[in-house]
């Protein structure tokens, strides 16, 4: 074990732990406004609304992120139309790559949580604010959405947990992530375990905050499913 | 009750205990053969290997067939030396270890020759001595750069090298800048260029160039003999060549077949049929053949 070489490099790890951060807080953030009117869509009994955001939770999540990435990476590129329009000024850049390769991924399976969640709402739920005369998107604003999130919550901590680990494949594309910071440290001075151990404490960190947090909402926001405490 | 019960099971017993020792003999025999095989200090029969993505050196051509100069010298010294040679391909990074590791017992894959890997490899003579450049767009700035030195070697540096060494990185300043990784072309980027510009490092060449084509990098530092012929053909016309041909310094000392430590037998035997194919003209001709200039090593 060269612990020296890790020490050299912690302010090279320290760069990229900020940048994994800030992709993943990115991506999760743009994912999921795409994801609530996809996951509406999708829960939707109308066949007509709900086949194009079908197609896309299937899309993105019978592909890899791997794919997705070097599509949009490697892929928009080889177009010389791509490369002379406007939209090269984004995805000329690593870091806009990733992002919107994270976050199309991340909108796909979030999508599908909450679809799910979406239609497992109680219908006595439903029924009472019927029945108390709210309309339709009354019905979804008070009782049918703060219901989903509230329910979603353990999946959704998945998901976030899961895409944390995903961007780590934005070390592919020259990003200088945590993995990239590892795979620098690694090319530099020949000490692949070393490199990667070092990356893997960090996400391991990261990791433990997101567990924890999730705790802490859960406990918040299902209070009311807790037996009272005497 | 005791001998009615020893009976059955007793048997199954005896056979287990003589099948043990039975396994693992033939274990052990397997095991010595293969290190036999590995260590042998005859060579009859060796595995060469390449990394098969870095025309003209080692590629695979459209009909999938491993050619290039390295395949061709590779099959040329072994008929010379009299040994069989098996040529296998393995991703450059990592392909120092396969041949510590004894997956195979040479590499021929463009190597330098470099003081870091010489402390983990033992190196023939070289065979090869190409010095490396800068390519860029032909529609990027730094196309019209201008190098006040044709040739810069990079120890012993005199004044008028470093004049020229400055006015490179100065060009280079806040560029962003590809190179292959575990490459001498990341080593000289890194340790010179690694102040001034964003250094990128790829895990292959294609991947570099590709970089450069589609406008992410702003220029990339790489072999000649690799870039010479492509430069030449449709495929490059978006492409140029600037800067001096540097040699020597983190470019090492020319390219060689690279052996275990152990092995110093082999690598004579590399390094004399390299002397003959060196006077003989093979080399000249074959270098010819695939890079379009002579790229031989001095004698």
């Amino acid at each position: 074990m060269d612990i020296q070489v890790i020490i050299d490099n912690l302010p090279l790890y320290l760069q990229g732990l900020r940048t994994t951060i800030v992709l993943v807080i990115s991506s999760l953030l743009v994912g999921l406004c795409l994801a609530i009117p996809i996951a509406l869509l999708a829960a939707s009994k109308n066949k007509w609304a709900s086949a194009l955001p079908k197609a896309y939770i299937y899309f993105f999540r019978g592909t890899p992120l791997l794919v997705q990435m070097f599509m949009i990476y490697h892929g928009m590129g080889q177009f010389e139309a791509v490369r002379a329009s406007f939209l090269w000024v984004i995805f000329q850049e690593a870091w806009a790559c990733a992002l919107v390769a994270f976050a199309l991924n991340t909108a796909g399976y979030t999508g599908e949580i909450l679809r799910g969640t979406i239609e497992q709402t109680p219908y006595g739920e439903v029924e009472a604010a019927k029945s108390c005369g709210m309309s339709n998107a009354q019905i979804y604003r008070r009782i049918i959405l703060p219901s989903t999130f509230r329910r979603a919550l353990p999946a959704y901590g998945n998901e976030v947990i899961f895409m944390l680990h995903g961007s780590s494949l934005a070390g592919l594309i020259t990003i200088v992530d945590l993995f990239g910071a590892a795979k620098i440290v690694n090319a530099r001075n020949f000490v692949p375990f070393e490199s990667f151990i070092a990356a893997g404490l960090f996400y391991l960190a990261i990791t433990f905050m997101i567990v924890w947090g999730f705790k802490k909402a859960e406990h918040h926001w299902h209070a009311y499913l807790r037996p009272r405490e005497s | 009750m005791a001998p009615a019960q020893l009976t059955p099971y007793g048997n199954g017993n005896t056979i287990k205990q003589m099948r043990t020792p039975r396994v693992l003999l033939i274990t052990v025999v397997i095991c010595i053969a293969f290190l036999a095989q590995a260590f042998a200090g005859d060579w009859k029969k060796i595995k060469v290997a390449t990394e098969g993505a870095y025309p003209p050196w080692n590629y695979y051509d459209k009909s999938g067939k491993l050619v290039g100069f390295d395949i061709e010298l590779a099959k040329n010294l072994c008929g010379r030396m009299n040994i069989e040679c098996e040529i296998v391909t393995q991703k450059w990074r990592g392909i120092i270890k396969g041949l510590n590791q004894g997956q195979y017992d040479a590499i021929m894959a463009a190597m330098s020759i470099t003081e870091p890997r010489k402390k983990l490899v033992t190196f023939s003579r070289s065979y090869a001595d190409t010095p490396n450049i800068f390519v860029v767009r032909k529609d990027n700035p730094l196309a019209s750069f201008r190098s006040p030195l044709e040739h810069l070697t990079l120890d012993d540096i005199s004044p008028a090298e470093q004049a020229a060494l400055d006015a490179l990185i100065n060009a280079l300043k806040g560029k962003v800048i590809g190179v292959q990784v575990a490459t001498i072309n990341q080593k000289f980027a890194d340790a010179y260029l690694g102040e001034h510009a964003e250094i990128r490092i790829y895990d292959f060449q294609h991947t570099v160039d590709l970089e450069l084509y589609q406008g992410r990098l702003d220029a990339l530092v790489g072999g000649m003999a690799y870039w010479v012929p492509i430069i030449k053909s449709e495929q490059g016309k978006e492409y140029t060549i600037i800067g001096p041909q540097m040699t020597g310094g983190p470019f090492g000392s020319g390219i060689g077949v690279a052996v275990r430590k152990k092995n110093q037998d082999l690598a004579d035997m590399f390094s004399t049929a390299i002397d003959a194919a060196l006077r003989d003209g093979t080399i000249k001709k074959l270098a010819i053949e695939w890079f379009t200039f002579d790229t031989s090593a001095p004698q």
